[in-house]
């Protein structure tokens, strides 16, 4: 009896707890771990396709800190994602390159020539900047408000990035950033993101924060400060989100500020709801499984024989991307949790052990209820 | 030197445009919650059948734009807005986000994304001098047309049964539902409207543009979704004077704004629509019954 009672309101005791708290975050780092290893054993193309989806990886998991734990809408990881890529790209090109292409620069700037880890670092650190500046008005805003602010924002950027000739070359791509990103550079990175996800999710605000996304009314009942729970989220989001597009840009070695418009938006919010939002577990598998996917696409598109046959399969170009949305709309109309439901990677439940619920996770109750 | 009614003629024709779109959105909005932004696709469909009918006599070309749009807007909503009826506004946004991108990667394969010249109505390229002011026909008729649409509809919901019944959910969906107002109906005649209401914007717009691309509906429904944002969501009133307010604001920032400044002017809107977020969240013209009581 007594079992059960604890079994339902989620109490655990401690001895059982400590390591299989861990569970969910060493799964998805090792999922993680093993793509990278599978991957070292191919060839380069596969090597940057594996690479760019990593990059997604950090990126949608950056999405998710904010967006999965409070529930409010976010469309501006697009403008985080430009933000971070031209601050490390400034300030790590060799100055000769800037002097080309971006010859209106500051003289600080132009002679600005920073290593990459310092690099990314301010990358990051601007993007978790303008979170919190202009988190500090809108984090009050939900539901419809909330998807137009932001939406709105990622505009801002774009129109702001696109337009500032002297800083980012405007309309023109931006060339000669070092590329050092390769496959170990984003898996490592592509992990710490996952578990700074993860210990962020544990704390105390999070779950606070998690408990505003259930009922806002009755977490500001009980005491929740839901605007600076919201805050936090997001400006941690914001840093993650940053060091993605900072890897995005040392990856492909050029930036244009088209990329992070629209279409980037659209994909990144895709793999988030595909995977569920719920849960951080969602935020990866929607990011690998929707990068496999249009990989998939991509081959079908390509052209390839049936194994053993001599049948040869070709669709015409651009079939892909219409799949590919088509599979977002089946997911939201028929899985609206999500693949993973909004469950979080646990150990399967035992009679004896209690701590199968997924509490520890994003989803409480009411989803499954 | 400017002349101010050159401005105030450029103003109305362009903020036409955006109330007229605005209200397509306003209205779905209205009664199910649904800021959809698919409606980019309509407009873009309408337009590609005004391509693919430019040979034909323009009121032919016109009806058949009218009727895609139409016949678009319902599948839409048939397919992929009545299953989550009821669902939050946000999962709801999600998945027009996900119709509009299925609908425009759809056109990128079967037309290809190549802008395609039409000019659907030729008639109106050339200008009208009235007293001292030269204007373009187009834009003249640009806001009659505008004028009159948004009078008609005015009509309709004030004075015929559908009007009413439509009124009644926009205020209270399940009262009315309780009262006899058939869901179905009124949300598909939403629909309905809204798909004439983007076709119309495709003909006028399609004149102004002289082109079309895929993402031909995208921009407008942009700024469109910013006026319904400012006027208040759910309310049409507010949707239409909020596409005439962001046309005007767009057109002076245009004449006023220095050089330099000139190509951020839609960053100054956006940053309009988050201040105005901040300070009115439920817009200058506030919808009843649209915060939820607890």
């Amino acid at each position: 009896m007594a079992a059960s009672i604890s079994d339902r309101i989620g109490w655990r005791p401690a001895a059982r707890d400590g390591l299989r708290r861990l569970v969910p975050l060493a799964a998805l780092v090792g999922i993680v771990l093993t793509i990278v290893l599978l991957a070292g054993m191919g060839d380069i193309v596969l090597q940057r396709r594996v690479i760019f989806c990593l990059i997604h990886v950090v990126a949608v998991v950056g999405l998710y800190i904010f967006m999965g734990n409070s529930g409010v809408m976010n469309f501006s990881s697009a403008g985080f994602m430009a933000v971070g890529a031209y601050t490390s790209a400034l300030l790590t090109m060799a100055p000769g390159m800037k002097s080309t292409f971006l010859p209106d620069l500051p003289a600080w700037l132009a002679a600005a020539h920073l290593s990459p880890l310092w690099g990314a670092l301010a990358g990051g650190v601007m993007a978790g900047l303008m979170a919190l500046v202009i988190g500090i008005p809108i984090m009050r805003l939900s539901g419809i408000g909330a998807a137009i602010a932001t939406l709105s924002l990622m505009f801002i950027c774009y129109i702001v990035l696109g337009n500032w000739t002297a800083l980012t070359g405007g309309q023109q791509s931006l060339m000669g950033l070092p590329s050092y990103v390769g496959l170990w550079t984003a898996g490592l990175t592509a992990m710490v993101a996952i578990a700074v996800a993860f210990v962020y999710q544990e704390t105390r605000g999070a779950l606070a924060l998690r408990g505003s996304r259930e009922d806002e009314v009755a977490a500001r009942g009980s005491g929740v400060r839901i605007v600076r729970e919201r805050l936090a989220a997001f400006v941690v989001s914001g840093f993650v989100t940053g060091i993605a597009g900072v890897l995005y840009g040392h990856f492909l070695g050029t930036l244009r500020v088209e990329s992070f418009y629209l279409d980037l938006t659209f994909l990144l919010v895709t793999m988030l709801v595909v995977g569920g939002m719920r849960s951080l577990a969602g935020a990866v598998i929607g990011a690998i499984g929707i990068s496999i996917l249009t990989e998939l696409l991509r081959l079908v598109e390509v052209g390839f024989v049936l194994p053993g046959t001599s049948w040869s399969i070709a669709t015409p170009p651009g079939l892909g991307d219409v799949a590919l949305a088509a599979a977002m709309l089946l997911i939201i109309l028929f899985r609206p949790q999500g693949l993973t439901g909004g469950h979080e990677i646990e150990l399967p439940r035992s009679k004896t052990s209690t701590s199968g619920l997924a509490t520890t996770s994003g989803n409480t109750g009411t989803a499954n209820v | 030197m400017i002349d101010p009614a050159q401005i105030l003629i450029d103003a109305v024709s362009v903020g036409g445009l955006y109330a007229l779109t605005a209200l397509g959105i306003g209205l779905i909005f209205s009664v199910m919650r649904l800021a959809n932004f698919a409606h980019a696709e309509l407009v873009t469909v309408a337009a590609y059948m005004l391509f693919a009918f430019s040979g034909s006599p323009v009121a032919v070309a016109i009806l058949v734009a009218i009727a895609a749009a139409v016949l678009l807007a319902l599948a839409t909503e048939r397919i992929a807005f009545r299953p989550l009826r009821g669902a939050d506004s946000a999962t709801l946004l999600i998945s027009s986000f996900a119709v509009s991108m299925f609908l425009q990667k759809l056109l990128v394969f079967l037309v290809g994304s190549r802008p395609k010249a039409l000019d659907p109505l030729p008639a109106l390229s050339r200008t009208v001098s009235i007293g001292s002011l030269q204007v373009s026909a187009l834009k003249l008729v640009t806001i009659v047309v505008c004028l009159t649409l948004l009078a008609a509809l005015t009509a309709f919901l004030k004075w015929t049964r559908f009007g009413l019944q439509m009124r009644a959910s926009a205020e209270n969906f399940t009262m009315s539902r309780l009262l006899g107002v058939r869901a179905n109906a009124v949300i598909a005649i939403a629909f309905g409207l809204s798909g004439l209401l983007a076709a119309v914007v495709a003909v006028l717009f399609a004149a102004q543009s002289g082109f079309v691309q895929p993402r031909f509906g995208v921009q407008i429904v942009i700024i469109a979704f910013v006026a319904t944002v400012i006027g208040g969501l759910g309310n049409l009133f507010g949707a239409a004077v909020g596409g005439f307010f962001v046309g005007v604001v767009t057109i002076l920032l245009q004449a006023f704004l220095p050089a330099e400044l000139r190509p951020f002017r839609e960053a100054f809107l956006f940053v309009i629509v988050i201040a105005i977020l901040l300070f009115r969240p439920q817009g200058l013209f506030p919808a009843r019954n649209l915060k939820e009581r607890v």
